[in-house]
């Protein structure tokens, strides 16, 4: 991008809606991200899951990939989220218990484990040379299919092995809940 | 067209009042059809063919008080009606009703569609969950089971269509089956795809989309002998109205995606009137057929429904797809 882009726009010019919808998103994620971590009932939680996932899928759209936004709706929010809420719904009935008070170090310990990532990414971020591309490729299914059997086929592979892997656990834990 | 904020405002307030029009007036529709096949005359008092009927229901629930039972969760409570109306919309945004009248024409269309409809079935959950009856519990985990089954073999029989037509862009997938009308998805071996199994994916398609939506003989969700009134029980005013909204809006929703991936979308058979017209007249056909069936079947149990999907079409479809596959790779 040439820095004229950069340039604050005005308000209710094309650029600066489009930056008031990326922050829109950004909100969107942050709030979904801390309802889902503060409420006391699971099912809030698993709601404020789907806000999250939805601001995230907005922030992909945001950057020119709608199929991998449109895969995040598709899958986090209809299929892992339903999941999420129907085990919830099936396994606690008692969800407005609290499940215990919480130990002293999970406090620190939480607050040592989200500074360390937090400052491991702002390092990560600041230090890595980021090439800013106009557009890296059109972000189009076609694309995304041939990268994925040709550059990424590797990576196709673990994550089809995870996920078999995934699929025979689920089995065995079923398996041994019907023998009882 | 230019993209300006007026156009695109234009365009999606138009999207909401087709959404909402279709909704109210389909109610009509088909309390009309229901008296018609039972031999009664149905609405029929306000306005020529009790035509008024829709807005006055409309005034009527939203003049009612909203009620929240003690027990239950309250944000979510009112969030649900509003979520499942949302992602209908959302879907109108994208649908092409002919090659110029689309709000918003996006290469990734049958997605979009799809991923907005999934989540009607969230709306469903927080509904019952936070209505605190287990009555309204029960039906929603119905209602979800129901629609997770439901989708898979939706999606993959769309994912044939998307395969023959190599594009997700839903335009395209209508011009591809422009030439003539033999040349529709549904039709074998004339049509796009030389495949002697389209049809059998068109009625897989159009039996999912019945039980996406909620459908008799699909309606376990909402079995009135068994669960009151299922997953909106506790719903009056107009959060019970927003939920019947939503559940019109989806099977218009429904329609035109049939209309568009396997009925040719705009394309007309003789060309006698501009394509929009015949958009519409296979909509409203295939909506009709939607409300003709509901009133001639009778409700199934849950365990033949679950099996239907799981043990019938998520097989046959799946073979449909290694089929065209390889139709695909031969020719």
């Amino acid at each position: 991008m040439n820095p004229s882009t950069l340039a604050s726009p005005t308000l209710l010019s094309v650029d600066g809606l489009v930056g008031v919808v990326f922050l829109i998103m950004v909100a969107i994620t942050i709030i979904g991200g801390l309802i889902a971590c503060n409420s006391d009932r699971l099912v809030r939680s698993v709601a404020g899951l789907v806000v999250c996932f939805i601001g995230v899928a907005g922030l992909y759209f945001f950057l020119n990939s709608p199929f991998v936004a449109m895969m995040q709706i598709l899958i986090y929010v209809g299929a892992v989220a339903v999941t999420i809420s129907f085990a919830i719904m099936l396994a606690a009935p008692e969800e407005n218990k609290k499940i215990g008070p919480p130990s002293i170090l999970a406090g620190p310990l939480g607050f040592a484990t989200a500074a360390l990532i937090t400052g491991g990414f702002t390092v990560l971020a600041l230090k890595t040379e980021w090439h800013v591309y106009k557009k890296l490729n059109d972000g189009s299914m076609k694309t995304i299919g041939l990268q994925l059997l040709t550059d990424y086929s590797m990576v196709f592979e673990v994550v089809s092995i995870v996920l078999l892997i995934a699929i025979l656990g689920a089995l065995v834990i079923a398996r041994e809940g019907r023998d009882n | 067209m230019r993209l300006t904020l007026l156009n695109v405002i234009v365009a999606v307030v138009l999207a909401i009042a087709f959404a909402a029009l279709n909704a109210a007036y389909l109610v009509w529709a088909e309390r009309r059809g229901a008296a018609r096949i039972q031999r009664r005359p149905g609405p029929n008092i306000n306005g020529p063919f009790g035509l008024l009927q829709p807005p006055l229901d409309g005034i009527k629930l939203m003049a009612k008080q909203l009620t929240i039972p003690g027990g239950a969760d309250k944000i979510m409570f009112i969030t649900a009606p509003v979520l499942a109306m949302f992602p209908a919309i959302m879907s109108f945004v994208t649908i092409p009703f002919s090659d110029s009248i689309v709000a918003k024409n996006m290469s990734v269309g049958v997605l979009m569609i799809f991923a907005f409809a999934s989540m009607g079935s969230m709306s469903l959950l927080f509904a019952g969950w936070s209505s605190r009856n287990k009555y309204s519990m029960m039906s929603s985990v119905r209602a979800v089971s129901q629609a997770v089954a439901y989708e898979i073999p939706m999606l993959i029989t769309a994912i044939t269509v998307v395969m023959i037509a190599g594009s997700t862009d839903l335009m395209e997938i209508v011009h591809q089956q422009s030439r003539s009308f033999l040349h529709w998805n549904i039709f074998p071996l004339l049509g796009n795809s030389h495949n002697i199994l389209m049809p059998f994916s068109f009625l897989i398609f159009f039996i999912c989309t019945l039980a996406e939506t909620n459908r008799a003989p699909f309606d376990l969700g909402e079995a009135e002998s068994e669960l009151v009134a299922g997953f909106h029980t506790e719903y009056g005013s107009m959060g019970f109205g927003l939920f019947f909204m939503g559940e019109y809006a989806n099977i218009v929703i429904g329609s035109c995606m049939t209309t568009i991936l396997f009925l040719g979308g705009w394309g007309c058979p003789f060309g006698l009137f501009p394509g929009v017209w015949w958009f519409i007249l296979k909509l409203y056909l295939l909506i009709a057929t939607f409300i003709w069936i509901r009133w001639t079947f009778p409700r199934t149990t849950i365990y033949g429904l679950l099996n239907l999907s799981w043990k019938i079409l998520i097989p046959l479809s799946l073979f449909n797809l290694l089929f065209t596959a390889g139709l695909i790779k031969v020719f």
